[in-house]
């Protein structure tokens, strides 16, 4: 335990705890009033009417579905990043951040001029008798597009920090360059992978600027669970959209319990014993 | 993100690892094939096609855009949004940072969570928050009725949405780097008779300051591009409460394809400028810590 020497507890925490609980603590609770403001009966009938349910089964599906697509690729992108020299290597590191700079306003008009029936994508999955925007896979898209540099930014530190003398017992102990990723590196990244996965997921799970435009927003069909919000608000319908904000907001909490544990395991694996 | 600040540890960067730990040619250029056609197919397309889509109409069309006086209040009203929203966030996250980095108190593992809260709920939660405490029915909404104060659907609302959805990247660039650097120039200032301002003036911000700048760059490009929230609580009426991001959503519903790329090719080049910054800085923020390492 360090001794107080520096000054400025009291004021920088002060003022810090002041300005959250303007900020959120206070429109927190908020919410929760709201969502409790009637009958528990009424509360209950809203987050789990089935129109409500089909949302909560494309969110999380969809956002499923496209943070396993970020964890193949993302892990792959991480990979060659981190262990090989090439051109273009610096560009494609720091441009891996273009979906948390783009606005997700920007991003959904783009994704869906692109993935649109008359748009470069969409014409050639056209062909092939997919439609990609307005339809489900249009949201898998866009999630994918948000969620990609949660995984390779998650990795890449720790892809860096394996150290080269396991790797090069491996291969003295005889191990193919395979054997050695199977059983040596992959394990040791896989906690790492497990938060990026997580990261990744968390964040489609609440998306919604990139999705509106690109989803066509049909109910039962492709209308997530964060438009079921807003337009809640629009009917002013406060406690139902207090209600299914309440839902979302221990979805997340779940979500958030989930990473410390992935980050509590790779703390404790890629430094046993600290 | 911030992660990025501790590659200096890596020995990697600087021995060049040998034949038996590394994967043949054909291996090695399979995998930077695919990471580059995934890239260019899912990341790179849909930033080329918004400048294909607002010059498509040609040039003309597309400047024109700009002097549209909705468009330009619009501007203005995200211009003015982060002018507030930015500095309010800036010296939160310095005295967050401080506090978490500097002293140990009981909760400082919750109080840190709770920084990072707008990184993990929907950003439509961050508006309806503010729509249930201010709004007409909501909790405060009959008082201000009375008061005649309206922060929903108006500009105080845009801008306290905007708080809540940026208030944790300042202190996320400065947690890290400042956990890093440790507090003995702090300490050796203040033995020699600096007061407490004065270190933070003279010795703290000077070590920070590439950190600082790093948050306070991604937080003005999330504040001018944030979108989710600001719809919540904005209540879109024309050249009053519609941000950019906002206004691209009005022009693009009305079919306006041409004028709605033109002005998300703006916020597209902010973008790319906050790569660009981002990366430097990152670079800068990396020699810091390795002179203040040595």
């Amino acid at each position: 335990m360090k001794r107080r020497i520096l000054p400025g507890l009291p004021l920088t925490l002060g003022f810090s705890i002041g300005y959250l609980t303007l900020v959120v603590l206070i429109p927190f609770a908020a919410l929760a009033t709201k969502a409790f403001s009637g009958s528990w009966q009424h509360l209950w009938s809203v987050i789990s009417s089935p129109r409500v349910q089909a949302s909560y089964r494309l969110s999380f599906g969809a956002a499923a579905l496209a943070s396993l697509v970020n964890g193949l690729f993302g892990f792959l992108t991480a990979w060659v990043l981190t262990r090989y020299r090439f051109p273009g290597r610096r560009v494609l590191d720091a441009l891996i951040d273009l979906p948390f700079a783009l606005p997700t306003a920007v991003a959904g008009i783009a994704l869906t001029a692109l993935y649109a029936p008359n748009g470069w994508v969409g014409s050639l999955l056209a062909k092939g008798g997919v439609s990609a925007a307005f339809n489900r896979l249009g949201i898998v898209l866009a999630l994918i597009f948000i969620g990609f540099p949660f995984v390779v930014r998650t990795l890449q530190p720790v892809l860096l920090s394996l150290s080269e003398e396991v790797e090069e017992a491996a291969a003295l102990l005889g191990a193919t360059r395979f054997q050695t990723f199977r059983r040596v590196l992959f394990p040791a990244a896989l906690p790492a992978l497990l938060t990026g996965i997580t990261l990744s997921f968390g964040r489609a799970v609440g998306e919604y600027g990139s999705i509106v435009f690109i989803s066509g927003n049909l109910p039962f069909k492709t209308e997530i669970t964060p438009l079921l919000i807003v337009s809640k608000l629009e009917q002013y319908d406060y406690q139902g959209a207090a209600g299914i904000g309440l839902v979302m907001l221990l979805a997340s909490f779940a979500i958030l319990a989930l990473v410390n544990a992935f980050q509590w395991w790779n703390a404790h694996r890629v430094n046993p014993k600290h | 993100m911030a992660g990025a600040i501790q590659d200096l540890t890596s020995i990697r960067s600087r021995t060049r690892p040998r034949r038996a730990t590394e994967e043949s040619a054909l291996v090695r250029w399979t995998l930077i094939s695919i990471s580059f056609l995934f890239f260019a197919a899912f990341l790179l397309l849909p930033l080329v096609a918004v400048f294909a889509e607002a010059f498509r109409r040609g040039a003309a069309l597309y400047f024109k855009t700009f002097t549209d006086p909705v468009t330009l209040d619009a501007i203005k009203l995200t211009l003015f949004t982060s002018a507030i929203a930015v500095p309010c966030n800036t010296v939160f996250g310095v005295a967050a940072a401080w506090a978490i980095t500097r002293f140990q108190f009981r909760g400082r593992e919750f109080f840190s969570t709770l920084i990072d809260l707008p990184l993990w709920v929907s950003p439509v939660i961050g508006g309806l928050i503010y729509v249930l405490l201010f709004g007409s029915q909501g909790l405060l909404g009959p008082w201000l009725i009375a008061h005649h104060w309206k922060i929903i659907y108006s500009t105080p609302g845009i801008v306290i949405a905007t708080v809540f959805v940026t208030f944790p990247f300042v202190a996320r660039g400065l947690i890290p780097l400042m956990q890093a650097q440790g507090i003995a120039e702090e300490e050796a200032a203040l033995t020699l008779g600096a007061k407490g301002w004065q270190v933070f003036w003279r010795v703290t911000l000077p070590k920070i300051k590439w950190g600082l700048l790093y948050g306070i760059i991604l937080c003005n490009a999330r504040a001018m591009g944030e979108f989710g929230a600001v719809s919540v609580v904005s209540g879109h009426i024309r050249g009053l409460t519609n941000t950019v991001p906002l206004q691209i959503e009005i022009l693009y519903n009305e079919y306006s394809f041409a004028a709605a790329f033109a002005l998300a090719s703006l916020l597209s080049l902010l973008a790319l400028a906050t790569l660009g910054l981002k990366t430097y800085i990152e670079w800068r923020a990396r020699q810091q810590l390795e002179q203040s390492q040595h």
